[in-house]
């Protein structure tokens, strides 16, 4: 290779990086953990579409700990990266490193959870589904199939957890337009198929098979799942005798909305690559002030 | 050079080696902002790792310093909201330590069990009582704390030292003066290497083992204090397995677990590397976060097998 030829290539390649490193943007992401189904999967979809968008993602698992993710936010902080996304472990104790972080110009986005702080400057926003809008659509569905008349039997998510009490807000919310529409029975089952199983199994006794009763709500689908088994173990049709929804649209719900066991049931998208990452290049193509939460659309998913 | 201080140089040379390679492989890695990082992240663990050193330098252990950190924080956090000073229920916390220190190494020496299971109890108990203070994650609000945070001194570079990072370079030196200049430093060491003797020398065995867990627990409580006002928060669930992060960073400094071998000082170095690591691995950004463990695993079987090598071939024991 002639020396010439050697200097134009180097031009070229030495040009391909610079144009390489002035449209990829670098975001650093601290993840709470890898506990349950959902959160793996939320996870490996940032990280899978990642280079769709042209964004070099530094990715870094907090294993549930909070001085991880503040370590791995001042790591992003000291590294230069464009822009911060964090879902946190816990809501307080973000101050000081969101201020520093401030103080870097390196702006911070939320997804999933929100954080505690005092001046809500300190992040863009936060991009996340709403846990009280799958709880009004779980309600609006059931309202339509019923005509609105039911009386449903609720299997609640974990007592006191965001998710247990916001899809029980929303979907209170839409039954209480409707006069003939009531839960006559509410219990715990931890979100678990076990504690869903056990609740249903209890349904079932304190109301004679579930006589008079037109719909099953669950706070996710582990927990209907369970319940599908109580009943097929009592002699009972769901999704014939009783309306089954739930939340989450996780793969073996959609196994039993296909074998007519269950009705419907709300996603938690975790592909949700495509709503985070056109907002956080968008900004930092234009930066202004955004509203403070984002809201992740949910679907309903039925047979159909 | 002395022998004795074969294993702070080993350490020394890691943290370095470390260092190094990270600056060679990352922009912005071998910099004065991410060694101040590290200080001030790592402050907690090497504040109550300090105080494991002489535990371990002992020929003891003590499990309850994570159950400890937690317990601190939450009782600052709901004090706090309960409109205490802060500066006032750190003072508050740090007897507390020191007694429930006191109490766990009389309990050992009295009724001679195993520290181990002793300070196994410790963990359990204090964690449970995380969680009867409050089951929520408790902001810390005052303006001191917010001043705390912001104390800082400068490093030549984009570099700072943290309020963290200078508690606990303070609590090294008053370490470092305990272990190598007082009577008590002599008597710890002297009990890590041979109890038996040390009882024929004229050491008060007990005394000495209340002394120690005092301040293991005076260190951990510290620990638990730096480590609210760094998240200005109170959680009861924080600093769960940090006992074994922070045994990890002496045992990296070059303490030997059978007690009588090592330096205070190589407990800075040993928690560094730990922080090290886990910097490293996230300024990858496409590791997998399990490396992080990995690799600190991997150097901690190196650092115990190297140890081995030289004290049987020194006669480190000896040279005390």
């Amino acid at each position: 290779m002639s020396l010439k030829k050697i200097i134009a290539a180097a031009i070229v390649s030495s040009s391909a990086i610079i144009a390489g490193t002035a449209s990829a943007q670098t975001i650093g992401f601290s993840q709470v953990g890898s506990e349950g189904d959902w959160r793996p999967a939320f996870s490996a979809n940032m990280q899978e579409t990642a280079s769709d968008y042209g964004v070099d993602l530094k990715f870094a698992n907090a294993q549930g700990k909070q001085e991880e993710q503040l370590r791995a936010v001042r790591a992003f902080i000291a590294q230069g990266v464009d822009a911060i996304i964090i879902a946190p472990v816990v809501v307080t104790g973000w101050d000081q490193v969101l201020q520093e972080a401030k103080e870097a110009e390196i702006p911070v986005f939320l997804v999933d959870r929100d954080v505690d702080v005092e001046d809500k400057s300190l992040y863009v926003t936060r991009i996340s589904a709403d846990f009280n809008l799958e709880g009004r659509l779980a309600g609006a569905w059931l309202a339509a199939e019923s005509l609105g008349d039911c009386k449903i039997v609720e299997l609640q998510g974990t007592t006191g957890s965001a998710p247990a009490i916001e899809r029980n807000g929303g979907f209170q919310a839409v039954i209480d337009q409707f006069p003939a529409m009531e839960i006559v029975a509410t219990q715990s089952g931890d979100f678990t198929t076990e504690g869903g199983k056990r609740v249903m199994e209890a349904f079932i006794k304190s109301t004679n098979n579930l006589e008079g009763i037109c719909a099953s709500f669950a706070h996710n689908d582990n927990m209907q799942l369970g319940a599908i088994q109580a009943m097929k173990e009592a002699g009972l049709n769901p999704g014939e005798d009783v309306l089954m929804v739930s939340v989450d649209y996780v793969p073996a719900i959609m196994d039993a909305i296909a074998a007519g066991d269950a009705n419907a049931s709300v996603e938690l998208r975790s592909a949700v690559g495509e709503f985070i990452y056109p907002v956080i290049l968008d900004y930092l193509e234009n930066p202004r002030e955004l509203d403070k939460w984002i809201v992740i659309p949910s679907d309903l998913h039925t047979a159909n | 050079m002395s022998k004795k201080y074969l294993p702070l140089a080993a350490t020394i040379a890691v943290f370095l080696a470390i260092f190094l390679i990270g600056g060679a492989n990352y922009n912005n890695f071998l910099t004065t902002r991410v060694l101040g990082n590290i200080l001030a992240d790592n402050s907690f663990i090497i504040i109550a790792a300090i105080g494991a050193t002489f535990v371990i330098l002992s020929g003891g252990i003590d499990l309850s310093i994570g159950s400890m950190i937690g317990f601190v924080g939450v009782c600052m956090a709901v004090l706090d909201s309960m409109g205490w000073n802060p500066v006032a229920t750190a003072l508050v916390m740090l007897v507390f330590g020191i007694l429930f220190g006191a109490l766990q190494g009389y309990i050992i020496d009295f009724c001679n069990i195993q520290p181990f299971i002793v300070t196994l109890a410790g963990l359990f108990l204090l964690r449970g009582m995380c969680f009867m203070v409050t089951l929520d994650s408790v902001p810390i609000r005052h303006d001191w704390v917010a001043d705390y945070a912001s104390w800082k001194i400068g490093l030549p570079g984009k570099g700072v030292l943290r309020s963290s990072a200078i508690v606990m370079l303070v609590s090294l030196v008053v370490a470092i003066y305990i272990a190598h200049f007082t009577r008590f430093g002599s008597a710890v060491y002297a009990i890590g290497g041979d109890r038996e003797s040390a009882r024929l020398m004229g050491v008060n065995v007990r005394r000495t083992t209340v002394k120690i867990y005092a301040l293991g627990g005076f260190y951990s409580a510290l620990a638990g204090v730096v480590y609210a006002l760094y998240t200005s928060s109170g959680y009861p669930l924080a600093g769960s397995t940090l006992e074994l992060s922070a045994i990890a960073a002496v045992v990296l400094g070059g303490t030997l677990l059978t007690g009588g071998v090592g330096m205070v000082a190589g407990t800075l170095f040993g928690g560094m590397i730990l922080g090290l690591i886990s910097t490293l691995i996230i300024f990858n950004g496409s590791l997998n976060s399990a490396w992080i463990l990995i690799s600190s695993g991997v150097l901690l079987f190196a650092f115990i097998v190297m140890h081995r090598f030289l004290v049987s071939s020194f006669d480190l024991k000896g040279a005390k």
